[in-house]
């Protein structure tokens, strides 16, 4: 299993380059993570989506769809490719410590 | 997994030539797929495909009951009236249910992560369209010709 050193800890990554464990996520580690992907700095949105996608993922296993977040985080569409450029769900879902969204949409 | 040697995809171009629910839908879900991925994408709809943006049109397709082996229906049973609106909406029912938006709201949300949206030159002086019979997310109306300018260096699939 591959790791990675994230707010000077070593950390599981699993097969997608994702933190295997979510637990090990804090919002140092979601900054890291976010400059390794090109976000240089976490805005209150960028922050609102990453806490839905936790919130939803607690509650049902699966981080949520691009429409899902686009109707119930408050995030509209351009602005989430705007946030996390190259892959909005994808990307959110790495930096929130999360695996890859399993749905199609 | 993460065997993949080969050069990521970075385009693709998507052509959507039939007007059916479940003609149009495929290539609808790809190029949406694609901006999730950070790929680039352009849908091109011809021929009737092209009733996916029309805006008279695009909230009424339908699914096909007759000729459709995939359907499991006697062509009898699917030609009698309302056979095509009831598989539609037990269709859009379970795509609900998938989180998979109406034609009008997947277009929106395409168009609004980068996806480029065109219409068939050659379809539209063939049905006597005009550029406000298409709902707003169309970009233009483009020949072939520069339907390949635009696919250039990237995938085409043609649904």
């Amino acid at each position: 299993m591959e790791t990675v050193i994230l707010a000077g800890k070593t950390l599981a990554l699993d097969a997608d380059g994702n933190l295997a464990n979510r637990h090990d996520w804090n919002e140092e580690i979601a900054r890291e993570i976010a400059a390794i992907e090109g976000i240089p700095e976490l805005t209150a949105q960028h922050w609102s989506v990453i806490n839905f996608m936790r919130a939803v993922f607690e509650k049902e296993g699966d981080a949520p769809s691009i429409r899902r977040l686009t109707k119930e985080s408050g995030v509209d569409t351009k602005t989430l490719y705007q946030l996390f450029p190259k892959g909005p769900a994808k990307k959110a879902a790495r930096i929130a410590g999360l695996p890859k969204p399993k749905g199609c949409i | 997994m993460n065997n993949r040697s080969a050069q990521p995809i970075e385009r693709v171009s998507i052509i959507v030539s039939h007007g059916s629910l479940e003609g149009v839908y495929p290539g609808l879900i790809m190029a949406n797929g694609a901006r999730m991925e950070g790929i680039e994408a352009s849908l091109f709809f011809t021929f009737f495909g092209l009733d996916a943006i029309i805006r008279k049109r695009m909230h009424n397709l339908k699914v096909a009951t007759v000729g459709n082996p995939a359907m499991h229906m006697p062509t009898v049973l699917g030609a009698i009236p309302g056979m095509s609106s009831f598989a539609t909406s037990m269709m859009k029912k379970e795509m609900e249910k998938l989180d998979i938006p109406p034609v009008g709201e997947f277009l929106t949300m395409i168009h609004d992560a980068g996806g480029e949206i065109y219409a068939c030159k050659a379809s539209v002086d063939m049905f006597h369209l005009k550029a406000g019979d298409f709902c707003p997310e169309v970009d233009a109306v483009i020949s072939v010709g520069q339907f390949y300018e635009k696919a250039a260096g990237g995938q085409i699939i043609f649904t």
